[in-house]
C-alpha cells in the first residue's frame, strides 16, 4: 500500500489564484474548515500577470455607466454564447467585490476626487477597469492573500493533484503529491473548488507560464464532470515577438487603451479598414475621434485598436501573412506617438505603463516612450472550461465546483479585457459561498483504497520506465507545435484532423514517458504528469472545433469563414462516454428571461 | 551557433557541487532560457522554480556570479560568457535541490505580522476618498513581487541567521505598507521594535540594490520606520517630561 499524508477538509480549493483565494476566504468565514492546494508558491500564480485592470460599472469616471451597459457589453464580446445568468450577476455584482479589495487593503489609482480611477478597454463602452498602473493582479492577489492568511484557510504550497476522487457519484476530495518533496498527499473533502486557471502550455506561443496545463479542465472531466465551449480559446493580440525566448510575454491592452496604436511595415493604421457590423456604430472612423476617446472625451468613439481581441488579433494575422509585417514577424504598437499631442509624454507613459516599460528597456532593449513595439498573437485565455450553475457555480458533478477561468460561461465565444479579474472575485466568492454550505448540508464521504492505488501507480510508472522511456519535455513540445499550428488562430477541417492524429500518437508516447532520479522537486516528473491534462484539453478544443462549423468570437474557421446564426443557439458540450471515449455534442442554449432581453436591445 | 558554459549548484540539504553544463545560445536568450535548455536536453531532473518568465512573480530568484538576481530577467549578452557562468541557490535559505531553496519561512513571518484594518468608510455607501499623493509611496512598496532577494542579501539573514529575531527588509517594507496606508488604524510600532527587530538592521542598503522592481528599500520604507520607533521609544525629550 502506498504511503501518504492525510489532510482532510470541508471544502478543498485548488488552486491559489484570484479565484481560489477568494473562494477560500468566503468559504473559511462561513466557519467550515477549508485547505488551499496551489502548483506554485503562494501569490505566484498567474493572476499577477494581469495587467489592465478589473472591469466593473462602478460609474465613477462616466456616470452613464451602469450593471446593463456592462452586461450587454459582455454578452455583445461573448457572441450571445454566454451564460446570461453569469453575464448578469457579473454585471451587477463586479462593483461590490472591486470595493471589497478596497477594504481589504488593494490601493487603486484615484481619480481627482479622490475615488477609484477606470480606464478604457476593448469592447467597454464606458471607461470601466479599475487599475493600478498596469500591475493590478498583482495587487489584487497580494491583497487577497494577505487578507487570506489570516482568515484561518491552511494552504499546501508546490503540490499537484493527479486525480478527484469520488464516493458513488459524489465528490470525495482529491489525491496528489507535494513538489518539494515528493510525498502523496490525500485531501479528503466534502466539497471541492477547482480554481486551475488555464491551458496556455498547450500551445507553443503563450502569455501563461508552465503551470497552466489544464489540470482542472481535465480532473474534472475524467470526474465525470461536462465541459462547454472548449473551441473557444483566445489569442490576446498583443504579446512580444521578441526576443525568441519571450515570445508571447503579454504587452497589455493597457498601452491601447491609453492611446497606443497599431501600424503596419508600411506605417498603416490598418484596424480602420476592418471594423466588423456589429461594433461600427460605436467605433471611431478617423485618428482624431480615436485619440480624443482614449483622452476621456465622452462624444468620442473608440479607436480601432479597441475592437474585441478576437478580431484584434486576426487582423494582425491578415497584415503578418500579407507581408506588412514587423521584421520579426509581428506589427508595430506605438505609444511613443502620443507626444505629438501631450507635453511631458516619456514620464506620463512611464507613470501609466511602468511594467511594460520595463519589461522592453530590459528583456527586448526598448525603450516604449521612444520607439514602437513588436507584437503579435499569443495564446492567452481560455473561455471553455467546466459547466457550471450560474448562480452557485457547481459543476455536473454534486460537490465539484469551479470558478475562474476553468470554470466556463460568463465569457462566451470571447472575453472581453478586464472581465476576467471580475471574473475571480464575482464567481470565486459564490463557488466558496455554496461550496461551504454543501459541505455544511451533506454528509461525510470517503474515498476507496483503489482509487488512491490507482494514482499512486500511475505516478510512479515513469520511474520504473526511468532515462530510456520517452523525454516527457519532448512530448510536450511537439504537441505544443502542433496545436499552434493546426488548432491556432486560423482554423480548418483537414489540419485539425491531423492534430487529433497526432494527440493519439502523443498519447501512446506519454504512456511511455520516463524520468530519472527521484521524487524530489523532479521538474522531469512534473513534466510527465502534466501531460495526461495537456493531452485531453488538446483533443477536447480540437473536437469541440471541429463540431463548430462556423466562424464566431475566437474561433475563425478558414473553411467556414461567417457566422451562422444556426450555431448562435448552441454551446458545444464536450464529456466522458461509457467506454472512456470522448462525446462532444451541440446543446441548446436556455431561453434568456425577457428582461435581460429588454436590456440587450436597450443598449444597441 | 554560439555556446557557453554554466557551471550549476546542484544538490540538497544534505550538500552537493557544481557541475559544467555548455549550450547553445540565442540572441536575446535570458539565464533562465540557458537553464530551461540545459534541464530539457542534459538534465531532465534539474530543479528550477519559475513561473511567469518577465519578472513579475518573483520565483526565480538565484545567484548569478555571486550577485541575487532573477534568472528571467538577467540577459546574456550582460553576462561575461567568456568564463563559466556560475549559477547557485539564495543563500539565506535551506536547500530544498538544486536552484530551488525552502522559503517557507518568509510566509510564517508575514502572517506575525498585524494585518491592515482600515478606518469607517468616508461615504455613506462605504467606499473611502484618497488622493493620488497620499496613495503613491504605499504603491511603491505594494510593487513588491516577493522574490526574497533583499532577504538573501541582508547579512542579518544571510551571514548571522537571525531570522527568529528579524523579519528582513520584504517585510520592513510590507510593515510600512501597512504604516503608511491611508485607511490603516493599527500601531505596529511596538512590534517594529521588539518583536520584528528593526534595530538589527544597520542600513547597508544592500538589499535596496537587488531589488528588481526598485523599490527604495531603506530610505522610503525602514529609515522611516526607524524614525517612528526612535520618536517612540527614544525621544529625550518624552523621556524628561516621563522622569518629571
Amino acid at each position: 500500500m502506498a504511503e501518504y499524508q492525510t489532510h482532510p477538509y470541508d471544502v478543498l480549493v485548488i488552486g491559489a489564484g484570484g479565484a481560489g483565494l477568494r473562494a477560500a476566504i468566503e468559504a473559511a468565514g462561513s466557519g467550515v474548515r477549508v485547505g488551499v492546494v496551489c502548483k506554485s508558491l503562494l501569490g505566484k500564480a498567474h493572476t499577477v500577470m494581469a495587467e489592465g485592470g478589473v472591469a466593473a460599472a462602478l460609474g465613477n469616471v462616466d456616470d452613464r455607466d451602469n450593471w446593463k451597459v456592462h452586461f450587454s457589453d459582455t454578452m455583445r464580446g461573448g457572441q450571445y454564447l454566454n451564460n446570461w445568468r453569469m453575464a448578469e450577476l457579473h454585471a451587477k455584482e463586479a462593483p461590490a467585490r472591486v470595493r471589497e479589495l478596497e477594504a481589504w487593503g488593494a490601493l487603486f489609482d484615484r481619480t481627482k476626487d479622490g475615488r477609484i480611477l477606470q480606464r478604457n478597454f476593448g469592447g467597454h463602452r464606458y471607461p470601466r477597469l479599475a487599475h493600478v498602473g498596469d500591475r493590478t493582479g498583482l495587487e489584487m492577489i497580494r491583497t487577497l492573500q494577505d487578507h487570506g492568511i489570516h482568515s484561518g484557510m491552511e494552504v499546501h504550497m508546490e503540490c499537484t493533484v493527479l486525480k478527484l476522487l469520488l464516493d458513488g457519484g459524489r465528490i470525495a476530495g482529491a489525491f496528489g503529491y507535494d513538489r518539494e518533496k515528493g510525498h502523496f498527499m490525500h485531501w479528503p473533502a466534502k466539497a471541492v473548488i477547482l480554481a486551475t486557471g488555464g491551458i496556455g502550455r498547450a500551445f507553443k506561443i503563450t502569455s501563461n507560464s508552465w503551470e497552466y496545463t489544464g489540470d482542472g479542465h481535465a480532473l474534472a472531466y475524467e470526474a465525470g464532470a461536462e465541459l462547454v465551449d472548449m473551441e473557444f480559446v483566445q489569442f490576446h493580440p498583443t504579446g512580444m515577438v521578441w526576443p525568441i525566448s519571450v515570445r508571447g510575454i503579454l504587452v497589455t491592452e493597457g498601452v491601447r487603451g491609453e492611446g497606443g496604436v497599431l501600424r503596419n511595415s508600411e506605417g498603416k493604421r490598418f484596424m480602420f479598414e476592418d471594423i466588423p457590423d456589429l461594433y461600427k456604430a460605436q467605433t471611431a472612423d478617423n485618428e482624431a475621434e480615436g485619440w480624443s476617446y482614449t483622452q476621456g472625451d465622452k462624444n468620442a468613439r473608440r479607436p480601432p485598436e479597441l475592437l474585441t481581441r478576437d478580431h484584434v488579433a486576426r487582423c494582425i494575422n491578415r497584415e503578418v501573412k500579407a507581408g506588412r509585417g514587423s521584421p520579426h514577424g509581428g506589427v508595430f504598437l506605438d505609444i511613443a506617438w502620443i507626444k505629438q499631442h501631450i507635453p511631458n509624454a516619456a514620464e506620463h507613459i512611464k507613470r501609466k505603463l511602468p511594467s511594460m516599460y520595463h519589461q522592453f528597456k530590459q528583456l527586448a532593449e526598448i525603450d516604449i516612450t521612444k520607439e514602437p513595439m513588436e507584437v503579435g498573437p499569443t495564446t492567452h485565455y481560455m473561455m471553455g472550461g467546466v459547466r457550471v450553475d450560474g448562480d452557485t457555480q457547481m459543476s455536473t458533478v454534486p460537490g465539484l465546483f469551479a470558478a475562474g477561468e476553468v470554470g466556463a460561461g460568463l465569457h462566451g465565444a470571447n472575453r472581453l479585457g478586464g472581465n476576467s479579474l471580475s471574473d475571480l472575485i464575482v464567481f470565486g466568492k459564490r463557488a466558496g459561498e455554496y461550496a461551504a454550505i454543501f459541505a455544511k448540508q451533506n454528509m461525510p464521504v470517503s474515498a476507496n483504497a483503489a482509487q488512491i492505488q490507482a494514482a499512486v501507480d500511475e505516478a510512479l510508472a515513469p520511474f520504473e520506465r526511468g532515462a530510456q522511456g520517452e523525454n516527457p519535455y519532448q512530448i510536450q513540445y511537439q504537441l505544443q507545435e502542433s496545436m499552434q499550428d493546426l488548432v491556432g488562430i486560423v482554423r480548418v477541417e483537414s489540419e485539425m484532423q491531423e492534430a487529433l492524429g497526432i494527440v493519439d500518437m502523443l498519447r501512446e508516447r506519454a504512456m511511455r514517458s520516463g524520468v530519472a532520479g527521484h521524487r524530489q522537486y523532479n521538474n522531469g516528473w512534473h513534466t510527465a504528469m502534466d501531460l495526461k491534462n495537456l493531452l485531453i484539453v488538446s483533443e477536447a478544443i480540437t473536437r469541440a472545433a471541429v463540431l463548430r462549423k462556423e466562424s464566431r468570437g475566437a474561433q475563425f474557421r478558414d473553411d467556414y469563414p461567417d457566422k451562422d446564426p444556426e450555431w448562435g443557439k448552441y454551446n458545444n458540450v464536450v464529456r466522458r462516454g461509457v467506454d472512456g471515449e470522448m462525446l462532444v455534442e451541440p446543446q441548446p442554449i436556455p431561453a434568456m428571461p425577457a428582461e435581460l432581453k429588454t436590456v440587450i436591445e436597450e443598449m444597441k | 551557433m554560439a555556446q557557453a558554459l554554466f557551471r550549476i549548484w546542484r544538490g540538497d540539504a544534505g550538500g552537493g557541487g557544481f557541475q559544467d553544463y555548455t549550450t547553445t545560445i540565442d540572441p536575446g536568450m535570458v539565464v533562465l532560457d540557458a537553464v530551461h535548455r540545459i534541464q530539457a536536453e542534459q538534465a531532465p531532473d534539474l530543479a528550477v522554480r519559475w513561473n511567469c518568465k518577465a519578472g513579475k512573480c518573483g520565483s526565480c530568484s538565484a545567484e548569478i556570479n555571486g550577485v541575487p538576481k532573477l534568472m528571467c530577467m538577467t540577459r546574456l549578452s550582460e553576462v561575461n560568457l567568456d568564463k563559466p557562468v556560475i549559477i547557485e541557490p539564495m543563500h539565506a535559505f535551506p536547500s530544498i535541490r538544486d536552484l530551488v531553496t525552502d522559503v517557507s519561512w518568509n510566509f510564517r513571518v508575514k502572517k506575525t505580522i498585524k494585518k491592515f484594518t482600515p478606518r469607517h468608510p468616508d461615504e455613506e455607501d462605504g467606499t473611502w476618498r484618497m488622493q493620488q499623493v497620499d496613495v503613491d509611496r504605499v504603491q511603491e512598496f505594494r510593487k513588491c513581487i516577493e522574490c526574497f532577494l533583499c532577504q538573501d542579501v541582508c547579512h542579518v539573514l544571510r551571514e548571522h541567521h537571525m531570522h527568529e529575531e528579524f523579519i528582513g527588509p520584504r517585510f520592513l517594507v510590507y510593515a510600512a505598507a501597512l504604516e503608511m496606508h491611508p485607511l490603516d488604524t493599527v500601531d505596529r510600532v511596538a512590534d517594529l521594535k521588539k518583536k520584528h527587530g528593526i534595530g538589527y538592521c544597520n542600513i547597508t542598503t544592500c538589499c535596496r540594490q537587488v531589488c528588481p522592481e526598485s523599490i527604495t528599500i531603506t530610505e522610503n520604507a525602514i529609515i522611516p520606520l526607524k524614525e517612528r520607533v526612535v520618536d517612540a521609544y527614544f525621544d529625550p525629550l518624552k523621556k524628561f517630561f516621563h522622569i518629571l
